[in-house]
């Protein structure tokens, strides 16, 4: 057990777990923060992506001991109120079946928005490849990534 | 006006009930008691509601939540079933809220989330619900006026009389309402009357869903909460014979560990009980992780099971199902499904003389199809809360019937139903897994066991290891064609582990004069459930892909060659039971013909399919492409009749997924057994439909009737199998017949 001091959504946050902690169950069990999703704990479908320094990270492939000072951004702190232009763009398009995974796809594709913010068809779904959705709302999520690009630079 | 009775007239149906600082019954109470977070905060309890129906409440201010009866897991029942009070009660829907209901079937009359059912079966009396508040809100008012109520016009939640141009709230007259008889016959709005059914309307849950706030099992807490998991047996065909836990227990945060039999001996199991280990062994602490952590040290020894019977309480009353011991392999069960082939099996319909139709055949036609296992696997893995106290059993449970519970929690957990509290939480997917709710049960052992509310978690692994599967199937068709091209008998054989896989009264049967259908299944200990379309999603695959190959065989348009069968069987239908309206699904496929310009085009590349099943009808058409030996789903059109379509923008959304589910099953889904263990563990292994493999449109078209609506999540998904295949074949001048498709694709 160690004691961890996390910049999460802009403030600082205190966990005392086991280094080897997964950010993902430090977030859910520990920091209440739990739109972060766990699906696979292997990395392999994307419901625990959130944002390290900026970037798309899966979180229950970041070990607590890893993070340092880097910040984490999680779908709670992507905008004060659903407000971000990716989240507006889903609830338009009505995206979301059972809305599991949703969390993790909003945060991929905002990720992909800050580093491309006009991704070709191609860059979403290579961007987006690591995020699964068992409903299958695929075509709305590209349709809600585009929409949201061309929204916010307008 | 269609008059509809009520069915009660009892005062006491209706209740009213004050509000004072408790918070019961408001929507998301439990969700409010999770977490602080700013996003909840807007969520406030009003002061006092009028509760009209069971479904409706009303504060004084105006506020109107409507209850959704039946448990959400995607398909968004929240939006639609609320849609249908809405409507009836002439309510502003832009200000409506929507709640969950709790489980409380006798209140709600159904809870239903499955089959497809929950839109045909909320219909009559969720309007009747509806329709029953608004006469009983312009009654109230009209008492108040003195005027009557034919002078009335109730509409956006305000009742007024325009003679006297006052306008009165529902909030208003609620608690004067709410004191009224009901009402013994009420009358529904016809359907061109109607202003919000048919409109397209967004998730009511939208906003909660991209905003990250708890729904989910999985995200409750509560004070002292632990988290469980359970650890099961390695392999199909084996049990625990027994465990150390000193090590796990020695480990920081672990409160316990310690094994819980499921259900007692000699338990008659409900239809949905389904539980593939009924011994397991339960490791409690206090975060994931570190429970996570000590089950890997757990030491646990494993044991052949024997052979073994089961009390089963089925339709046909109570039976005894035997449970074959033994390590299954995926390639034994081929050899098995071959070997049953050739054997006589069940006869399950016979029309005409089929014999003689073969013996006189110019030609025969015969092909034979199989699938494998499939797993489930919801984004969001099994779990449930439990807290059992000497007061009552709480739960969070993501389930599709609670009702279905009731007598396994009972017997059990030796619970009266009285003490049962559910709440019903969004699930994150379930696809049939979350009709078979064993896990409610481990859960509540567990609570009882280490006397605290406990979150019972099933890793990823546990979930697609410890699974209720889709069985896996073997069905041939064989067709005799007569010198004059047309199709004069059809055989259909077929089976599955450990059930059957033949639909005996659907489509082609009606329309050939000569037909059989018989059937085998060969028992299992590899436990099978409900999977999107049981049954369906794999008859389909075969008869549709079989059906295309006739169609080229006799030189015959596919298209056409469906609809020349069903003109058959709407004319002049053979035999008796056919499950099917031939002049409905001739309508998908004049739909889909239509909407994919299927008659200007070389369909070069594309494939169509079409299916009944769940009271809907579907047809596809798919276009193909291969790049670097790998098959990509371009578009798909499609066409749907479900009825009246109540919510188009969700029924559209549903559609879309299950062709996505469907492309992503067809090509890459798969479980495979070795001497009973899962091959497949977690989703580096089992491969899922992703961005990539989705194709660039899909195509929704609806057929536009007044019929009663029926569901759309399963009907879809079944005919997607097919279509695809057809159009693999046509890219490649390869038929698939086994499933995988991907790898019969590119095998060399």
């Amino acid at each position: 057990m160690a004691k961890y001091k996390l910049k999460v959504n802009g403030k600082m946050m205190e966990a005392e777990v086991d280094p080897t902690t997964p950010v993902l169950w430090v977030l859910r069990d520990h920091l209440n923060l739990v739109g972060t999703k766990y699906g696979c704990g292997v990395g392999s479908c994307g419901a625990c992506t959130i944002h390290l320094n900026g970037k798309a990270m899966k979180s229950c492939q970041l070990p607590i001991a890893a993070v340092a000072a880097q910040e984490i951004t999680t779908i709670e702190g992507l905008s004060e109120s659903g407000e971000h232009p990716v989240q507006k763009a889903w609830l338009s398009l009505d995206v979301a079946q059972c809305g599991y995974c949703q969390t993790g796809q909003i945060m991929a594709a905002s990720a992909l928005l800050k580093s491309k913010p006009h991704p070709t068809d191609e860059e979403i779904e290579t961007a987006m490849n690591g995020n699964i959705c068992r409903c299958g709302t695929y075509v709305r999520i590209k349709q809600a990534i585009q929409s949201a690009a061309k929204n916010a630079h307008q | 006006m269609e008059n509809i009775s009520t069915n009660n007239s009892r005062r006491s149906f209706l209740k009213i009930t004050s509000l004072t600082g408790g918070g019961m019954m408001i929507g998301f109470s439990w969700l409010a008691n999770l977490i602080p977070n700013e996003a909840l905060a807007e969520i406030t309890a009003p002061k006092e509601w009028v509760e009209l129906t069971g479904f409706i409440k009303i504060t004084a201010d105006n506020d109107i939540t409507i209850f959704c009866p039946n448990p959400e897991f995607g398909t968004n029942v929240m939006t639609s079933l609320p849609m249908m009070v809405a409507e009836e009660l002439e309510a502003d829907w832009k200000k409506i809220k929507v709640e969950m209901g709790d489980y409380d079937t006798p209140r709600f009359k159904s809870q239903f989330t499955g089959g497809s059912r929950a839109m045909n079966m909320a219909w009559v009396p969720l309007r009747t619900a509806g329709a029953t508040a608004r006469m009983l809100l312009l009654q109230a008012a009209a008492n108040e006026w003195n005027v009557s109520v034919s002078e009335l016009t109730a509409s956006n939640s305000y009742v007024s009389h325009k003679a006297s141009n006052k306008t009165v709230s529902y909030g208003a007259l609620a608690a004067a309402a709410a004191k009224l008889p009901k009402p013994e016959k009420v009358s529904l709005k016809k359907i061109s009357d109607f202003t919000l059914l048919g409109t397209p309307q967004k998730n009511v849950v939208g906003k909660n869903i991209v905003s990250g706030n708890p729904l989910f099992t999985l995200d409750y807490k509560q004070e002292g909460m632990l988290i469980a998991m359970v650890i099961h047996p390695p392999a199909f065909g084996m049990k625990l014979k027994s465990f150390d836990g000193t090590a796990a227990k020695k480990m920081a945060g672990i409160q316990d560990v310690f094994e819980i039999q499921v259900y007692k001996d000699g338990y008659t199991r409900a239809g949905f009980d389904t539980r593939a280990f009924n011994n397991l062994v339960a490791v409690v602490g206090k975060t994931t992780w570190e429970v996570i952590n000590a089950r890997k040290k757990v030491l646990v020894e494993w044991e052949p099971m024997a052979t073994y019977t089961e009390s089963v309480a089925g339709r046909g009353g109570k039976k005894i199902e035997t449970i074959p011991g033994g390590l299954e392999s995926t390639d034994e069960h081929l050899a098995q499904m071959n070997e049953m082939q050739k054997k006589p099996g069940k006869i399950l319909r016979k029309d005409g003389d089929p014999e003689a139709a073969f013996a006189k055949a110019k030609k025969i036609l015969e092909r034979t199809y199989s699938a494998p296992f499939l797993s489930h696997n919801p984004m969001e893995p099994i779990s449930c809360v439990a807290h059992i106290t000497d007061e009552k059993a709480f739960f969070v449970a993501p389930i599709q019937i609670p009702e279905m519970m009731k007598q396994n929690i009972i017997a059990n957990l030796d619970i009266p139903a009285e003490k049962i509290e559910m709440k019903l939480a969004r699930m994150g997917g379930g696809f049939g897994r979350r009709a078979y709710g064993h896990y409610i049960v481990e859960a509540g052992l567990i609570s009882k066991k280490v006397k605290a509310p406990i979150k019972l978690i099933y890793t990823r692994e546990d979930d697609m290891t410890n699974g209720i599967y889709r069985p896996t199937y073997m069905v041939s068709f064989k067709a005799a064609i007569d010198e004059n091209n047309q199709v004069t008998a059809l055989h259909i054989k077929g089976g599955g582990i450990p059930e059957n896989s033949i639909h005996e009264n659907r489509f082609p049967a009606g329309a050939i004069e000569n037909y059989v259908a018989e059937g085998w299944n060969i028992p299992s200990n590899i436990t099978i459930g409900a999977f999107r379309a049981p049954r369906s999603n794999f008859i389909a695959s075969a008869e549709q892909s079989f059906l295309d190959e006739l169609a080229e065989t006799i030189g015959m348009d596919p298209i056409d060659f469906r609809i020349e069968l069903l003109q058959k069987a709407k004319t002049k239908p053979v035999g008796k039971n056919n499950e099917y309206d031939a002049a409905r699904y001739i309508g998908v496929l004049e739909l889909v013909k239509q909407k994919s310009n299927w008659s200007q085009s070389n369909n070069k590349n594309r494939g169509v399919a079409a299916y009944f099943c769940h009271s809907s009808y579907a047809a596809h058409v798919v276009e193909v492409s291969i790049k670097d030996g790998q098959p990509q789903v371009e578009n798909v059109v499609t066409a749907l009749d479900c009825g009246f379509v109540v919510n188009p923008e969700g029924a559209k959304n549903m559609v879309e997924g299950a062709v996505v589910d469907g492309i992503g099953n067809a090509l890459y889904g798969g479980m495979r057994f070795e001497k009973g263990v899962p091959m497949q563990k977690n989703l580096n292994q089992y491969r899922i439909i992703r961005h990539k493999e989705t194709p660039k449109k899909i195509d929704v078209h609806f057929v536009q009737n007044t019929i009663d609506p029926t569901g759309l999540g399963e009907p879809p998904f079944p005919p997607v199998f097919a279509a695809l295949a057809n159009a693999l074949y046509k890219a490649t001048g390869k038929r698939l017949y086994n499933q995988p498709y991907l790898k019969e694709l590119t095998k060399s």
